[in-house]
């Protein structure tokens, strides 16, 4: 178990490694690319936990993420207190709106999960609109590039912005690592196999549950503020259930229940649909295509394919 | 025009839309009943029907000829696509029910910018194929509206006819209350599966036909009411097809009359937010009644 | 005889819909012993023992664990209590290794009753998964994926993670079911070891089983208690015999 623990170790120290270096290479709009790429992964790993670790399927993730936006960008653009705080404060939002989300919503599974989830999310996303006053719902509110400043930082540098986006990700990352090395992750992989055998082995599994939506909704949150700071706009696309599928195909598409599934996801769609929309302006259906290739075809996504034929050890 | 009428006005236009949105749900109840998986595509026949039918009027020229060819066509060509899918989507993961969700979102997408890429983005209205008004004392009403009604209950209690008193109905009310037991007497439930799969999209594709004179056909117009139809199957006792139509006249008549009155959106998130209630606390729907 | 009863279950039924499955039993069982409940299917004898577990709530009726009123409890409490149960359908974790298998149920047994953020002795953890996978004797598979086991050993793996959980009242359903001869032999021989810390209840319909380990039959029928006593009475009694044992 040590070899594999030393080898896992390597590899995911090798790719924050390999990401901090690519700053220097990259040419500015992948830069700028790649920022965004990170701060969608931490997305994309909270979203794993509860799905791919957990087995809860939930087609509502963007309202922890929109959660985590609103606060933050709200807080600036009305109180105008500075982006760190804003961030605590977003993170921290989503965090208590999954907690208060999960406490009702983990009474269903399965499909009811699926579509509990997918109306609270809906009725987030109306909510927005219909609060269009405060929210300036569609157009969405732009952040003041003076308002996003961390001290002689300013987060409209790419080099700020990159290695926070890589801070955060490294973070995600490192949360996810330890979770499903302890003995809490044991737990939550054993409810994904089989609920019932847990809660007979002695296990209050509803607690264990809302512990996973909770700390899914807190990457997702903090995603979600860091988008908000860094890319200085806050809208209500962010909210749409095209968010939550998004979540949902980079993990699916990468590896379920892989650490760095997530990002191997939301890398290679990225570069899909933009060069998909250069040649039309339909390209969503690129992400329908995925979608149904892979449960048909690939329901382990890459990572999870590789690991079962190859690389057994890969968390 | 005053509280009273005004109200009359959005009974009328509630009851109208709850007809045609009785039809849709009706689709995804048997769907789910019946074969127990969610296709959250549904809303999409309907957009086919719709967009079909402007291409027949288009392409017939008078409108109440192309109206009759939709009528027919449209059903046809959705329901073939139908088959197409059951047969070479969703039987390949056998009907699994989290692997259907999430394929059918992925021909949400598909059906929806492929009609994008050969429709357009526009939205584009197609003459009703009978235009005359009924005179009340306070405003006119439109005579076609009150035609869809009448062909949607017609429609309506033919399937129900169709259900509960032919053969085929009895084939499926057996493979939906124990599929194992109907395949050890003979049925065949891959053929029932895709036939109800067919028929629940036909039934979607013809509530967007008839829709299609009063709203405009637009690539987007399947994403509300397959949101309305989830509600309703929902609400109504998922598996209940009378449970359906009664919450379809529910929730449409009550739509009808809050988007009137007060905002469209409101109305929404009041719904979404029922149908996550009744999921969580009353699963069994509100109307608890289990059998048809 | 005012002693308090190890298990008592006080007129508890359960019914499904028109059917009722168990019908006002009253059980008891003291400690130490080696149990077996008989019975044709259907009898009622899983819901009886599924009640106890926690696994279906009762429509009526009252269970008492150690003088304490468990009816209410969720299964996970009773497991705090030492209440365990062994699935009639082989339910152990198919993708994990047995090592991580047993690890679960001997993890819990090492935080119960302790803080959420106490951490376990890794030591600890790994010398009662060890310990309990040699008492079964599958301490060589503890790399092996539980789905990899023939069928036998993965019922072996189940009793191996019930022993981690620390039993007081040992719940095994039908636990012989598809073993071979010589696997049952050793069965039994690891059922009195476990008898001599435990509390045995056990639902079988091997009666070569039952007359091997049982110290007490309780035969039911149609959702109550036709007959208890000894193997010997059990066999004699011409009521079980008519019923069950294919007179």
């Amino acid at each position: 178990m040590q070899g594999s623990q030393h080898r896992a170790l390597a590899l995911h120290g090798g790719v924050l490694a390999i990401l901090f270096l690519l700053q220097f290479v990259l040419p500015p709009y992948h830069h700028t690319n790649f920022t965004s790429i990170m701060v969608l992964a931490t997305y994309g790993i909270g979203y794993n936990i509860l799905i791919g670790y957990t087995g809860l399927l939930s087609l509502g993730h963007a309202m922890f993420f929109a959660a985590g936006l609103y606060a933050a960008g709200l807080t600036v653009h009305y109180f105008g207190i500075d982006p760190v705080s804003a961030f605590v404060c977003g993170a921290v939002a989503a965090l208590v709106f999954a907690t208060a989300v999960g406490l009702v919503a983990l009474r269903t599974t399965g499909v009811s999960f699926m579509i509990v989830t997918m109306m609270f999310s809906q009725a987030c996303f109306l909510l927005i609109l219909y609060f269009n006053d405060v929210t300036r719902g569609d157009e969405g509110i732009v952040l003041s590039e003076a308002a996003r400043q961390i001290g002689p930082l300013s987060l409209t540098n790419p080099t700020v912005r990159y290695n926070l986006a890589l801070a955060l990700f490294a973070g995600a990352l490192a949360l996810c690592f330890v979770l499903i090395r302890s003995r809490v992750g044991r737990v939550l992989v054993a409810i994904r196999e089989n609920e019932e055998r847990v809660k007979m082995l002695g296990y209050h599994t509803f607690r264990y549950k809302l512990l996973a939506l909770a700390l899914s909704g807190l990457l997702a949150g903090a995603a979600g503020a860091a988008y908000a700071l860094m890319f200085g706009y806050v809208g209500a696309t962010f909210a749409s259930i095209e968010y939550s599928i998004y979540a949902l195909l980079w993990v699916l598409l990468g590896g379920s229940g892989t650490i760095l599934g997530p990002i191997v996801g939301a890398l290679l769609m990225f570069y899909l649909v933009e060069w998909t929309s250069e040649v039309t302006e339909s390209y969503r259906i690129v992400v329908g295509a995925a979608l149904v290739l892979l449960t048909l075809f690939f329901p382990r996504g890459i990572l999870g394919t590789l690991r079962e034929k190859r690389l057994r050890w890969l968390p | 025009m005053s509280l009273g009428p005004h109200l009359l006005l959005a009974l009328m236009e509630g009851t109208v839309a709850a007809f045609v949105l009785a039809l849709t749900a009706l689709g995804l109840a048997l769907v789910f009943g019946v074969m127990r998986i969610v296709n959250v595509a549904h809303g999409e026949f309907f957009m086919l029907g719709a967009v079909l039918a402007w291409a027949f009027a288009h392409l017939v020229g008078n409108p109440a000829l192309g109206f009759l060819v939709a009528m027919i066509a449209s059903p046809i060509i959705v329901g073939a696509a139908a088959l197409a899918i059951d047969r070479l989507i969703l039987r390949r993961f056998n009907y699994q029910p989290e692997a259907t969700i999430v394929a059918t979102i992925g021909l949400l997408y598909i059906i929806q910018q492929l009609v994008l890429i050969f429709y357009g983005p526009d939205a584009r209205s197609v003459e009703a194929p009978i235009n005359f008004r009924i005179q009340l004392p306070w405003f006119g009403y439109s005579g076609y509206k009150v035609i869809v009604a009448g062909i949607a209950a017609l429609l309506l209690l033919a399937t129900w006819y169709g259900i509960a008193r032919t053969k085929l109905g009895l084939v499926m009310r057996a493979t939906q209350f124990d599929s194992e037991t109907a395949q050890a007497f003979g049925i065949p439930v891959d053929r029932v599966y895709a036939a109800v799969f067919a028929l629940g999209a036909m039934l979607a594709a013809i509530a967007g036909v008839l829709i299609v004179p009063i709203k405009q056909a637009y690539y987007l117009m399947g994403l509300d009411p397959l949101l309305l139809s989830f509600i309703v199957v929902i609400i109504g006792g998922l598996g209940s097809l009378r449970g359906a139509i009664i919450a379809a006249f529910v929730i449409g008549i009550s739509d009808g009359v809050i988007s009137v009155f007060f905002s469209p959106n409101l109305s929404k998130i009041l719904a979404t937010l029922l149908v996550a209630l009744v999921l969580i606390f009353r699963p069994e729907g509100l109307f608890a009644g289990r059998t048809r | 005889m005012a002693a308090v009863s190890f298990l008592e279950t006080r007129a508890l039924s359960r019914r499904f819909g028109g059917l009722t499955a168990v019908d006002q039993v009253d059980f008891r069982l003291e400690p130490g012993e080696i149990r077996a409940v008989i019975g044709p299917n259907g009898a009622g004898k899983t819901t009886l023992v599924s009640m106890i577990c926690g696994r279906v709530a009762p429509s009526d009726g009252a269970i008492l664990f150690d003088g304490a009123d468990i009816t209410r409890q969720p299964p996970w409490e009773r497991v705090a209590r030492g209440i365990v149960y062994t699935f009639q359908i082989t339910s152990v974790f198919r993708n994990l290794s047995c090592f991580e298998n047993v690890a679960l149920a001997a993890q819990r047994a090492l935080t119960l009753g302790k803080a959420p953020w106490h951490a376990i002795d890794q030591a600890a953890l790994t010398s009662a998964v060890t310990g309990a996978l040699e008492r079964v004797e599958l301490h060589e598979r503890s790399d092996t994926p539980a789905a990899n086991l023939p069928y036998g050993h993965q019922r072996l793996l189940e009793v191996a993670m019930s022993l981690a959980l620390k039993p007081k009242l040992l719940v095994l359903d039908e636990p012989t079911q598809g073993l071979s001869e010589a696997e049952i032999t050793n069965f039994c021989k690891l059922v009195r070891e476990i008898a001599a810390d435990a509390t045995i209840l056990l639902i079988e319909h091997n009666m070569d089983v039952v007359m091997e380990l049982a110290q007490r039959i309780t035969v039911m029928n149609n959702g109550t208690i036709l007959a208890e006593g000894t193997p010997a009475e059990i066999t004699a009694n011409p009521a079980v015999q008519q019923a069950y044992l294919g007179a």
